[in-house]
């Protein structure tokens, strides 16, 4: 049944995610101007907290499902704080790959580790079938070569899910993704960016010279190039079908918070924000206001339905890159436009408004583009190929 | 718990209802609007339906099913699919008898319901839109006086639709500050009509306007009676309903300029292989959906028996905004042809600019 309410149990768990966030907003500040600092793998406060799966402890039938609860934690989440969590939560989009495309014995044996993904070079980063990183099979072993960046929790990782090709002549059907540990010979991180904002986020560029990995370190263990098909890289990129809806909740967490902030400033300053009127009782800036609320609900609404079909099992890769793109427009144009709603207090660093539009700008480029997002949805609406829309 | 399962019913709700407007409203629909009018067999096509008198109780003749809300959220956008004038001319009936029902007082109800089971079309119509800049539904210029236990109405209403067949209107007018709404009959004394309205866009819908002069009414003629009635409630499932009318037109005109640009070629390839008209389209389907889930929320919220001004509120305007972005995206994807009226996309983008100023007329 079509429902948008929130059970009590819903509420009591998202109150918790709040409670939190706004402990982790307090250090917001510190980490966003020591970018070269790491946030403690666990803050103070976080000891009278209970483990996120004590919160959802109780979950019935009758609660919103698991799959729309994350999107709405991750947005709870970083309306605190985009980067600074109460409890490092082991995992990251590595981890996310090889839960995907991992055999049961890989899973076994890494999903332990948190995982970072490399996937953008400095010569390619939407179209990965350019990538120039190479592992050959020597012996018993893959032998890596050449460099990554962008690498987000690089640093903070413990390995990394890695994509290279084995057979650069194949295209896309020759990239493979491999498991690199931290350690290993051969691999090393070069560097931490220096970022314009989710600077508590640590993001890397690694370097691989000679790289041996055992052959069994690739991902999924299907080592053939099939010449007529993407082979196993359409079965990767599906990753991002899960993980597209919670970085655009992550990014709308932020928006909502500059939303809040600019709000209160607004009502403070005397300026009477209604509904259910016409435009024309409303002040100029309530009305801009209202709109970029409005923005808000629909692109949040937008995520909820790519994860509510994710967790009802259904096909979701469409809609994942409506909400993606979506969302990355809307935060963008959500902070800039509280910012341009309130004027010279805004750009001041005494308010975190300032950082969250800095800090969401990031949600409409990483785990792809607004513009590859658009090629997707284009192509999956006029049932085109990707040599039929480029 | 969030949601967004259709129940079976639903589901066969919207299938017959995708139906009927492919077969019942799309055929017809550029005629109505080239001749500005309607045809009976339609209304009667429309009215067989049931979609009026299902929800209206067993004891006055209806199918006494529950009230839905997002059902009715449902049937809108398929209906608006087909053609939006089409659409609310066939829904305008239903807007004045959920009105009724939801908020009407036990008289009123069995005096008015009734009409609306017999198997003829009965029209009555709401009568929110006034015209004259700066409109503001809440605080309409038509004004109620009140004398003892008497009212006294005056002002005038636009935009009124299927007004020259309709028994009654439901007028929205202040009364000492506050918004009331007023049972009004065809042929209360002071009640004139004006000729039929002619309109930019939803010509197909015959509308007209209500010169209202010191109409006498009794408490029993005010929405709830003595009791009185939650009118902003009333605006909020008007919004929600043309949330998803605009949903349904702005679908229209996707799923009608994708295929068009997959067919025209221009520089060896069609169209819609260049990305700057795939991006295009990629947005029309990005905000149709999303305007989509707004209009469901709202309705949902109004299902649950919540507060949801504010959501209708924010379903109403966004959905407004991107309809007329559709429409006008639509268009320029057709170029010349999108200007040429044998082509439905210029009568869409002036229905998207039309619709997106009212309020009233229909409801979820």
């Amino acid at each position: 049944m079509i429902d948008f309410e929130l059970s009590e149990h819903d509420r009591q768990v998202l109150g918790q995610i709040r409670a939190e966030a706004l402990v982790c907003r307090r250090y917001a500040r510190h980490y966003d101007e020591n970018e070269h600092e790491f946030p403690p793998d666990e803050l103070e406060e976080a000891g009278d907290f209970p483990t996120l799966l004590e919160t959802l402890r109780g979950r019935s039938e009758s609660d919103t499902p698991m799959a729309v609860m994350s999107a709405l934690i991750a947005a709870g989440q970083s309306w605190g704080d985009y980067a600074v969590r109460m409890r490092r939560g082991r995992g990251a989009l590595g981890n996310a790959a090889l839960r995907a495309a991992g055999t049961p014995e890989q899973q076994e044996r890494w999903g332990h580790l948190t995982l970072a993904m490399a996937i953008t070079e400095p010569g390619c980063g939407s179209d990965p079938s350019q990538l120039k990183t190479s592992a050959v099979l020597d012996g018993d072993e893959w032998v890596i070569n050449g460099e990554k960046i962008f690498v987000t929790t690089g640093c903070r990782a413990e390995g990394v899910v890695l994509w290279a090709t084995i057979d650069r002549s194949a295209g896309r059907a020759g990239i493979k993704s491999f498991l690199v540990e931290k350690g290993t010979p051969g691999f090393a991180v070069a560097y931490k960016e220096k970022k314009l904002g989710i600077r508590a986020d640590d993001t890397a560029a690694y370097v691989f010279q000679d790289c041996r990995v055992p052959r069994g370190n690739l991902l999924g263990g299907d080592e053939s190039v099939p010449r007529e098909s993407s082979g196993g890289f359409r079965g990767v990129m599906k990753t991002f079908n899960m993980t597209r809806p919670l970085v655009a909740a992550i990014g709308l967490g932020m928006a909502e918070a500059a939303l809040d902030l600019t709000r209160e400033a607004l009502e403070q300053a005397g300026v009477e924000i209604a509904y259910g009127g016409g435009t024309h009782g409303q002040s100029a800036a309530a009305e801009r206001f209202v709109r970029l609320e409005a923005l808000y609900e629909a692109a949040l609404l937008t995520v909820l339905r790519a994860a509510w079909l994710a967790g009802e099992g259904e096909p979701n890769n469409l809609e994942s890159s409506v909400c993606k793109a979506k969302a990355g427009a809307a935060v963008r144009e959500i902070t800039q436009g509280c910012i341009e709603l309130l004027g010279p207090m805004a750009v001041s660093r005494d308010h975190l408004l300032e950082k969250w539009f800095r800090d969401v700008r990031i949600t409409d480029i990483y785990e792809g583009t607004g513009e590859i997002q658009r090629l997707i949805i284009a192509r999956s609406l006029l049932d085109y190929t990707r040599d039929e829309l480029r | 718990m969030i949601s967004f399962g259709l129940s079976e019913e639903q589901e066969l709700v919207r299938a017959t209802l995708r139906e009927f407007a492919r077969d019942a409203m799309r055929p017809i629909a550029r005629e109505c609007d080239e001749e500005s009018k309607i045809p009976e067999e339609f209304l009667a096509q429309a009215w067989q339906l049931g979609l009026v008198s299902t929800q209206i109780p067993e004891a006055w003749g209806g199918g006494g099913e529950p009230r839905s809300p997002v059902t009715h959220a449902l049937l809108l956008e398929e209906l608006a699919f087909g053609d939006a004038a089409l659409a609310l001319a066939a829904l305008a009936p239903a807007g004045f008898a959920h009105a009724i029902l939801d908020q009407g007082s036990e008289e009123q109800r069995r005096r008015l319901l009734p009409a609306f089971c017999e198997s003829s079309p009965h029209s009555a119509a709401l009568a929110v839109n006034e015209p004259g800049p700066g409109f503001d539904p809440r605080r309409p210029r038509t004004q109620a006086r009140r004398r003892g236990d008497r009212y006294c109405l005056t002002g005038r209403k636009c935009l009124v639709p299927l007004a020259e067949r309709a028994s009654h209107f439901l007028v929205l007018a202040s009364c000492e500050g506050a918004l009331e709404a007023f049972v009004v009959a065809r042929d209360a004394a002071g009640l004139a009509l004006s000729p039929p309205e002619k309109s930019l866009g939803l010509r197909g819908l015959p509308t007209r306007s209500l010169e209202l002069t010191e109409i006498e009414l009794a408490v029993e003629d005010r929405l709830g009676g003595a009791a009185g009635a939650d009118v902003q409630r009333l605006l909020d499932r008007s919004r929600a309903a043309l949330a998803a009318v605009m949903v349904g037109l702005s679908r229209a005109v996707l799923e009608y300029a994708a295929p068009y640009a997959k067919e025209r070629r221009a520089f060896g390839e069609a169209i819609a292989q260049k990305q700057a008209i795939a991006f295009g389209l990629a947005d029309m389907h990005i905000e149709t959906e999303a305007s989509r889930w707004l209009a469901w929320k709202a309705a949902s919220q109004l299902e649950a028996g919540a507060k949801a001004t504010r959501a209708a509120h924010l379903a109403h305007r966004y959905a407004a905004g991107q309809c007329m972005r559709i429409a006008d995206q639509g268009l320029q994807v057709l170029g010349g042809h999108g200007f040429i009226r044998e082509h439905p996309v210029e009568m869409w983008y002036r229905g998207a600019r039309t619709l997106g100023v009212l309020e009233g007329m229909v409801s979820v």
